[in-house]
């Protein structure tokens, strides 16, 4: 690849949802984003992680949901009428497509991203994985994680949430 | 121009399958000495239409192999051959090999080369006219596992070629000037090649003229394309195909062949090879890339889950008038929503009330298409019976009745194993040798039968033998030399019978390919009860077996009874309850203070806890006296399920949850309540080995 390719590459504008939780502004692909809706209660799933707050009808489809703030260890909070439930589309081994919803505090805006100003997450080494991280973006002074929904969401990793993999590292690179 | 052709292979492969099926249940009807003209005619069509079909698919393998077929089948139906046991056996045999071959091609793997010369050399054989010697050569149907008798290796000299294909290929490509007119893209072939392997094109502009000359419509110029990757001169030659007419193309592999001395010079460096005469070169190359090993791509090895299905038209016509019907009820109560006044509330109910029926119809008919004949399994059975009876050199006849019962397609798709494996038992150890039968003063002809009817809610697939039946004090005696059961034990019939699904139990004396090697009825009954079914026999000694299966009509919808525990709904099948009752203090106890147990009548059954089991957080705990027992049966195991309350018994859809999720352990499904909020389907067998860990 030439390095005309990467120029014209960063200058590609994708857009991002963004939302909060625990003050933080985190954003996924909005292309990955069927629907946004208010939290209603969940049926719980035995023995499943707590971050897993149960399943949901989503017009006759079961659907999971996933609590980002236990899934990133935050303080819990409880779900007011402002909670919203992001459902996202997640493929799994490029080939399979899950819907699964993540909960969120509160949806904040739709931002046009040049691939250019994303920023790879810094290594906080063993301390904090990065490997869900898609980049980092910095808009208004304030930063917005960008997430990897793919990565994060991949049912085969509900069980070993911590194992890091080394490999992740490599093949996020081609996402840039 | 250039069509994408693969759009209708799915077709093209159900059609060939449909034609297997009917070549080979006409080669079983066909009456040795008495020939049916029509029979052998609609063999023949069967066989020329799959060899027209791959013929233009460009899967000439096929279409070559046919075409021997088709030449023997076109001399019996002249008459100038004789339809003799060996000739039919050798077509049996390749209509085998037949569908081995397309199923490979359609899961994308290599055509296993070997097996099909093995039967092209005995269709050769045959075609000679030695019928009487050819007898011993001829590879008699093989289901599925290749053929050991090496015959014929003329086949393909350039077998061990394909070692030379694996590092990569320099592509010369020079397309004449008219090629952009003939609507090709030289990018779009590139794309594809890049699909293959790594790309790396070098363009060769030397040959564009001047501005003023330039007729932007031809193409002027020519590229070196060097594709590095292990692939084979018939991909690349594929990408090609549509272009081989419009342009010089030469192929050559990149690194040196390590056997130059081959004496088919098929891909040396140096003579590049014109495509221009290359129609008879897939030909070619499919049997030598057969010859590798085929160890390549596991991945590429699971065959295909096919997920078409064939429908009724008019099941879809129903369907059609269903969905009109909805929608002008649908209409309707819009018109009364739009200015709604009390003094409708009538029509507005007896409108709800249409919705509904209308909704429930909607919901039959939807099902029905899901609904396939039985006759999907059952028409493998007589070859089966054929060839394993001619095997077993017994003669057994088999009659199928009510082949056209409808099931739903998931049964019809998991009781093809089980079902194969009773008539392999009744085959090998029910029905006696022709010698014995007579003996025993039954007809020498053992009969088999296949029955499927509705009951119920369900559906009875019985097979029926009139064989030896099963004697009960050898399965006794048996039971209790593997330690099955102590000796003291006092058994009922049924429960004797019913020995034979234990695991580890086989009555056979000698192991025979055809069944007998203990693991199986246990199996069987394993894959009905995860079916949701179970399995009766009955058995006269002398007069022969049946074995009973029941079945649900489907698996999409289930009775259930839904319980409460906590704030929690479960769905537990109704077809695992036996009873449930009201808990109390003196029908509880504790063996070696932990494993809780209760006494049923005479019997002590474990307890599962399902707020323990399942963690349930919500609501208050129940005290440890109170609550309902809802006795399951699970794994042939009695268990009592404490929960909080009975709820109501209704029909529930059931819903993947692995579709979003995965697998939870003790749940098998979920389904949504009137409610519109979901509740879980239990697993009971999953949910008894849960509380066993």
């Amino acid at each position: 690849m030439t390095t005309d390719n990467i120029a014209v590459k960063s200058k590609q504008v994708e857009q991002f949802l963004t939302f909060e939780l625990a003050n933080e502004v985190y954003g996924v692909e909005i292309l990955k984003v069927q629907e946004i809706r208010g939290w209603e209660a969940v049926r719980v799933i035995p023995n499943a992680p707590s971050f897993i707050k149960g399943v949901l009808n989503l017009r006759g489809s079961v659907i999971p949901i996933v609590d980002l703030r236990e899934r990133f260890s935050l303080d819990h909070s409880e779900y007011t009428h402002k909670t919203v439930v992001i459902v996202l589309c997640v493929k799994h081994h490029r080939i399979e497509t899950f819907v699964m919803g993540i909960v969120a505090d509160a949806v904040s805006d739709v931002l046009d991203i040049k691939l250019g100003d994303i920023k790879k997450a810094p290594n906080f080494g063993s301390q904090l994985d990065t490997r869900y991280m898609r980049g980092m973006h910095v808009y208004k002074q304030k930063m917005i994680m960008l997430l990897d929904v793919d990565k994060l969401l991949n049912p085969d990793e509900v069980d070993d949430m911590d194992a890091i993999s080394d490999s992740v590292s490599a093949d996020s690179d081609d996402f840039l | 121009m250039s069509i994408d052709m693969s759009q209708f292979h799915q077709v093209f492969f159900e059609e060939c399958f449909e034609g297997l099926e009917a070549m080979e249940s006409g080669l079983l009807s066909l009456d040795i000495g008495d020939i049916d003209s029509e029979v052998i005619n609609t063999i023949f069509r069967a066989a020329h239409s799959i060899k027209g079909g791959s013929g233009t698919f460009g899967f000439t393998v096929v279409a070559e192999y046919t075409h021997i077929m088709e030449t023997l089948l076109d001399e019996m139906r002249d008459g100038r051959r004789q339809v003799t046991k060996p000739a039919v056996d050798v077509l049996l045999g390749s209509v085998d090999c037949l569908r081995e071959m397309l199923t490979s091609i359609q899961n994308e793997q290599d055509v296993n080369a070997a097996s099909v010369a093995t039967h092209q050399a005995a269709l050769e054989m045959e075609l000679k006219g030695t019928t009487g010697e050819s007898a011993h050569a001829a590879p008699v149907s093989t289901h599925g596992s290749a053929p050991t008798t090496p015959v014929a290796v003329e086949a393909e000299p350039e077998e061990e070629d394909t070692a030379d294909e694996e590092q990569g290929w320099k592509i010369a490509f020079c397309p004449y000037l008219n090629l952009l007119k003939t609507g090709n893209d030289p990018v779009r072939l590139f794309r594809e090649l890049n699909e293959l392997g790594q790309l790396t094109t070098n363009v060769n502009i030397q040959d564009i003229p001047t501005f003023a000359e330039l007729d932007p419509e031809e193409c002027n110029i020519s590229w070196e394309l060097k594709l590095v990757g292990d692939i084979t001169e018939k991909a690349i030659r594929e990408i090609f195909s549509w272009v081989e007419d419009d342009c010089a193309l030469e192929l050559s592999p990149l690194a040196k062949p390590k056997k130059v001395k081959k004496p088919k010079p098929a891909p040396t460096p140096t003579p590049a090879v014109e495509i221009a005469s290359a129609p008879a070169h897939p030909a070619e190359a499919a049997p030598k890339k057969a010859a590798a090993p085929v160890e390549s791509d596991p991945s590429k090895n699971a065959p295909k889950a096919s997920s078409s299905i064939r429908v009724d038209t008019d099941k879809i016509d129903t369907l059609i008038n269903m969905v009109g019907e909805v929608v002008i009820t649908q209409s309707m109560l819009g018109l009364i929503g739009e200015n709604f006044t009390m003094d409708k509330v009538g029509q507005l109910k007896r409108g709800l009330a249409q919705l509904e029926r209308h909704t429930r119809d909607l919901q039959q008919s939807v099902m029905n298409i899901r609904m396939l004949p039985i006759s999907f399994v059952f028409s493998r059975f007589p070859r089966l019976v054929h060839d394993i009876s001619t095997q077993l050199h017994k003669k057994i006849t088999l009659k199928l009745v009510g082949e056209n019962t409808e099931v739903d397609k998931a049964v019809v798709e998991l009781i093809n194993d089980p079902l194969v494996h009773l008539i392999r038992n009744s085959l090998d150890h029910g029905i006696e040798m022709p010698a014995d039968r007579v003996a025993a003063g039954k007809p020498e002809m053992g009969t088999i039968e296949l029955k499927a009817y509705h009951r119920g809610g369900h559906i009875v697939i019985e097979i029926v033998d009139d064989g030896r039946g099963m004697d009960k004090s050898k399965l006794l005696a048996k039971a209790i030399e593997k330690g099955l059961i102590d000796e003291s034990a006092i058994m009922t019939d049924k429960q004797i019978l019913e020995l034979i699904f234990m695991p580890g139990f086989s009555t056979a004396e000698k192991l025979t390919d055809i069944s007998g090697r203990g693991v199986g009825m246990d199996v069987v009954r394993r894959n009905i009860q995860s079916l949701g079914g179970n399995i009766d026999i009955i058995s006269e000694l002398g007069k022969g077996s049946t074995i009973a299966i029941h079945l649900p009509l489907t698996l999409a919808i289930l009775d259930g009874q839904s319980v409460a525990v906590g704030d929690e709904t479960y769905i537990v099948p109704l077809v695992s309850i036996i009873e449930s009752i009201n808990i109390t203090e003196k029908m509880l106890n504790k063996v070696a203070g932990k494993g809780e147990t209760f006494k049923l009548r005479s019997e002590y059954l474990p307890i599962i806890r399902m707020r323990e089991i399942f963690n349930v957080k919500s609501g208050e705990a129940t005290k440890s006296n109170e609550g309902v027992i809802v006795v399951v049966e699970g794994q042939g195991a009695l268990c009592g399920f404490l929960v909080d309350e009975l709820l109501g018994q209704q029909q529930v859809v059931i819903k993947s949850l692995e579709a979003n999720y995965r697998r939870v352990e003790g749940v098998s499904g979920a389904t949504i309540l009137g409610d519109g909020s979901v509740a879980l389907i239990l697993d009971v067998p999953g949910l008894v080995r849960l509380s066993v860990r």
